[in-house]
């Protein structure tokens, strides 16, 4: 998956079923979202490396909808244990009852024919 | 430190169109009724205006759109779109441009009939392609805001109540307003008990969808003392970004208002205490929250308790808003212009029953994106040069 851009890399990994996001070979920094340059040191070498799937709930709310358009659902920012930050929804728990600070643990879904990365409390969390 | 630019251009006219809803008008006829307006307010007309300064979310070339409208071919022309807040950074731009003689008459101007177009937000940013967010349906921009005050919620103990206090002061000015779209009485228990959009935010924290037009006209300081108004003195300006899509926000609870802030008060030479009136881009109520904060107004963390005295209300120690902001006033999708339009016509005296007496240095802060781009304009009276 060399001869394309990061972008289109992360979302061929995530097509094929596996999440992976860059990691600057130069210092070390995992680089979301994927970039040509590394921010923290402007290095252009990248490993694509499995995330732990381990993460905290940094914010959320509740997007409110009424029950004939789908009901309420979440949206929430999830700090990755590698160190960087993404947008997501927790699901398998009501969206008010999701809270800053929860650990979360990611899995990929299928949404629309798109795989995406989405996140349930942890196993043992709180 | 004190800059070059400070007091070397003024605000020579401004004005407001067709605030509220504005059925069978364009956004152009809106923008250029605005523009007539401002124009006349200076004493001067649009064959005057050389240099055009336009920011609108309908169209992708304002620049072109509006000085094509308006029949002009200005020497120095931009469009820059940094969301709300593109309207006051623009000052900064006119007055480079001034001062650097591009053009002798800067005409700001901004239109929008969203609310009669389509009853909401209208963004051409919808179209653009955040394939990290999009499947999360962020509801852009109220999901933002609304995590964003969650994270305040968490760190400070910020509490509802003192967020439902921005939107009553709001009400209370707007009440004093003939402008102003809702007027109505407004208690905390009405915004805490209305109906929930994005927690912990309810409607009555969101800013309106209205249609309205605004302009300023600026000119340097020289030509400015031979026009019809006093002038009004551009004494700082800044801006400063953060990111672009809310994920990549680097602190939810802290803004570019902290850079665009600092060097707009080093700028003017002034601090927060000799501000007069306060006017911030209040898209939501955790916008006065934090800008504030982020403006030198009050420590970090302690914007809730700050607002939620009363101070902001008429008769306070803050007069924020005192046209009724983006809250009760007016919200045609970027409130950057009004703030200024507001600011101007409080050093001039001309706000009538709402007047704040004898002031004399107004600030006007613009907001764009989701907390992104921020910008701050310090304007004064011939009395601060």
């Amino acid at each position: 998956m060399s001869e394309q851009g990061p972008d289109a890399t992360y979302f061929a990994y995530l097509a094929a079923k596996d999440w992976r996001i860059p990691k600057c070979r130069g210092c070390g920094a995992h680089v979301f979202q994927p970039r040509i340059m590394c921010p923290s040191c402007g290095g252009e070498a990248f490993d694509w490396v499995a995330p732990s799937g381990r993460g905290v709930v940094h914010s959320t709310t509740v997007v409110r909808r009424r029950p004939a358009d789908g009901g309420d659902y979440n949206v929430a920012l999830i700090d990755l244990a590698e160190g960087v930050r993404m947008m997501s929804r927790i699901e398998g728990v009501e969206p008010a009852d999701v809270a800053i600070g929860m650990p979360v643990t990611a899995r990929l879904a299928d949404q629309d024919g798109d795989t995406i990365v989405v996140f349930d409390p942890a196993e043992g969390g709180r | 430190m004190t800059w070059d630019l400070r007091g070397r251009t003024a605000i020579v006219g401004a004005a407001t169109a067709h605030l509220g809803t504005a059925p069978g008008y364009s956004h152009m006829e809106i923008a250029a009724a605005a523009a007539r307006a401002a124009l006349a307010d200076a004493g001067l007309t649009v064959k005057d205006v050389d240099g055009l300064f336009a920011v609108s979310m309908h169209s992708v070339f304002p620049a072109l759109t509006y000085a094509e409208y308006l029949g002009i071919q200005p020497r120095f022309s931009e469009a820059t779109i940094v969301g709300g807040s593109s309207a006051v950074i623009q000052m900064l731009h006119a007055a480079l441009a001034l001062e650097n003689g591009q053009c002798d008459v800067a005409l700001i101007v901004y239109g929008s009939n969203q609310r009669s177009a389509s009853g909401k937000l209208h963004s051409p940013s919808g179209a653009e392609n955040l394939p990290y967010e999009k499947p999360y349906r962020l509801r852009s921009p109220i999901a933002g805001y609304a995590m964003s005050a969650a994270r305040h919620v968490h760190d400070y103990g910020t509490t509802r109540e003192q967020l439902a206090e921005v939107a009553v002061a709001a009400r209370l000015w707007a009440a004093m307003n003939p402008e102003a779209f809702m007027r109505d009485p407004l208690t905390a228990a009405d915004v805490l008990g209305s109906r929930m959009v994005c927690d912990p935010l309810t409607v009555r924290d969101c800013c309106l969808v209205t249609d309205g037009g605004g302009a300023v006209v600026m000119t340097r300081a020289d030509r400015a003392r031979d026009l019809k108004k006093d002038p009004v003195y551009l004494l700082g300006c800044a801006g400063g970004h953060t990111h672009r899509q809310y994920s990549m926000m680097p602190t939810l609870t802290t803004t570019a208002a902290v850079q665009s802030g600092r060097a707009a008060f080093a700028m003017a030479g002034l601090t927060p205490a000799d501000v007069d009136v306060v006017q911030v881009y209040d898209a939501f109520t955790i916008n006065a929250v934090m800008l504030l904060e982020d403006l030198g107004f009050c420590p970090k963390g302690e914007g809730g308790a700050f607002v939620g005295d009363g101070r902001l209300r008429p008769g306070g120690a803050l007069p924020f808003n005192t046209y009724g902001g983006g809250l009760s006033c007016t919200h045609p999708g970027m409130l950057g212009i009004f703030t200024t339009i507001e600011a101007v016509r409080q050093l001039r005296g001309e706000c009538g029953e709402r007047q704040v007496a004898g002031a004399t240095v107004g600030l006007a802060h613009g907001n764009g994106g989701m907390f992104a781009h921020e910008s701050t304009a310090l304007l004064g009276t011939a009395a601060t040069l």
